[in-house]
């Protein structure tokens, strides 16, 4: 583990000002996804409350909170419960690794980009259990999709960054920025990208990947039996995923905090908020494909598509240093 | 395979392009969409041109009535006018077909272009007559039923309408 860079106190400081600006901002993103699709699909959004209809988010917050905390008779009391606090816990500690600046980070991990897969990868317990525990064929249906779900992208969500980490030559992502200084690695690695923002969506189980939910077929998939604040913690952690996999995009493919004249974070967090933007858009134009057309897309194109990546990447990369 | 993922692309690139279009949106309490002048609202009974109330209490509204809302009961006025002694609509059970307004042979009951009648109190959805009358003509402003009918009252004999002959002697055989 390399230096803090920001001292033993800043660092604690930094990680509650992360986890609290996440869950702030994946609180006003449920909001701000709103008036989006509002506006793609030629109408408002929430915008009665609060300038430009803001305060929403507090309204919503005020309702889940003030919910009857129950637990179905049937379901398996400690797993229900416990669930929709892995998926939160999972993803925030994923931003741990996440530099917003070249001294701004809690870890500088030299397996940083493993332990952002294996924190994204846990993340998948929550739906997983969450629709074992349920007991109800419906959250099963949606725990089952998960699984097959997470076998598909699993695969090549790892192997497609693996272009990155060569061209990098570090697992450390404050070094794969650095290494993107003279050409953003979306370029080079533009098939990683493409499929790692494949992977990313069906992941955080954004909509054209939301099977588990796909609530016109599941009523509401994993998350059926759940209400108030265990379905809120459900929902930020779908928010918190967004902003998860945003933030790995820009670090990985676009250069995270690099950029000119303004300060580094403000850059990140313009790349964060363009690409968070652009996954609703996906979400207002993408319909959900079929559960089995997702599998197919995902064994028979995307894992070649990654294979190929890799292979000329490797390739290339020896060709250039010899 | 191409050409589906360029059909998603096409897709993406269409949505994108409504982030410019006018939202079709009716903010509703702050602006008011256009109801057209027959549009089936709250029903009122109207007056004819001389201000004299134009329902004659036939009934025939409340016949029609599929729902059964509409109760009157009939008068007799001094001057030989039929009028209703009471006239209460139950709104809460009106489902605004317009079939009282169709049956009205005297054009009284009509239907407005308003339909903001919300009570927090169910009993204040049911109208008496004084709430539903108004003073003007409504939709129709020149028909008056007692210049047309053949019904006699003060100041008009049998065969004083327009358009009404004058009144034939059956028991003569003059032609």
């Amino acid at each position: 583990m390399a230096e803090p860079g920001l001292g033993t106190l800043g660092t604690i400081a930094f990680g509650i000002a992360i986890i609290a600006a996440a869950v702030g901002g994946a609180a006003v993103l449920t909001w701000f996804e709103r008036r989006l699709l509002g506006i793609w699909q030629d109408r408002h959004g929430p915008n009665r409350l609060g300038p430009f209809g803001v305060l929403q988010v507090v309204a919503d917050m005020l309702k889940l909170l003030t919910k009857h905390d129950w637990v179905p008779p049937f379901a398996d009391r400690a797993v229900f419960v416990f669930a929709p606090t892995a998926i939160v816990v999972a993803m925030l500690l994923g931003f741990a690794v996440v530099p917003f600046g070249p001294d701004l980070y809690v870890l500088d991990l030299n397996i940083g980009l493993l332990f952002f897969l294996g924190m994204t990868s846990l993340a998948v317990y929550s739906v997983l259990l969450g629709g074992l525990a349920s007991n109800n064929k419906y959250a099963l249906l949606g725990g089952l999709r998960s699984a097959a779900q997470m076998v598909s992208y699993e695969v090549f969500m790892g192997l497609s960054l693996m272009g990155v980490v060569m061209l990098a030559g570090s697992f450390s992502l404050r070094d794969i920025v650095e290494a993107q200084r003279e050409l953003w690695f979306c370029i080079p690695q533009f098939l990683g990208l493409l499929t790692f923002t494949v992977a990313g969506i069906a992941e955080s189980h954004r909509l054209p990947f939301d099977l588990p939910e796909a609530e016109h077929e599941l009523t509401a998939g994993f998350h059926t039996e759940y209400g108030g604040m265990k379905f809120a913690m459900f929902m930020l952690g779908e928010y918190l995923g967004l902003i998860l996999i945003s933030a790995m995009i820009v670090t990985l493919f676009f250069g995270g905090w690099l950029g000119p004249w303004l300060p580094p974070v403000v850059w990140f967090g313009l790349k964060v908020f363009a690409l968070i933007c652009f996954f609703i858009l996906l979400r207002a134009a993408i319909p959900r494909p079929r559960y089995d057309q997702l599998m197919t897309l995902g064994w028979k194109v995307m894992l070649p598509l990654t294979l190929l990546n890799l292979m000329a990447t490797g390739a290339l990369a020896l060709w250039w240093r010899a | 395979m191409l050409k589906s993922a360029l059909s998603q692309l096409q897709t993406i690139w269409t949505i994108l392009q409504h982030s410019f279009t006018r939202s079709e949106t009716v903010q509703y309490p702050e602006q008011k969409p256009y109801l057209a002048p027959r549009y089936r609202g709250r029903i009122v009974l109207t007056n004819d041109p001389d201000g004299e109330e134009r329902c004659v209490a036939c009934n025939l509204c409340a016949v029609a009535c599929p729902v059964d809302c509409i109760a009157l009961q009939q008068g007799v006025k001094e001057d030989g006018r039929w009028y209703p002694e009471f006239f209460r609509i139950n709104f809460s059970r009106c489902i605004l077909c317009g079939m009282c307004e169709e049956a009205c042979p005297t054009n009284a009951i009509q239907l407005t272009p308003d339909f903001e009648m919300c009570e927090y109190d169910r009993q204040n959805m049911v109208y008496e007559k004084e709430h539903l009358q108004i003073d003007g003509t409504g939709k129709y402003h020149d028909y008056n039923f007692y210049r047309v009918a053949g019904l006699a009252i003060a100041g008009k004999d049998k065969g004083a309408a327009r358009n009404e002959a004058e009144p034939v002697d059956v028991r003569s055989l003059l032609p």
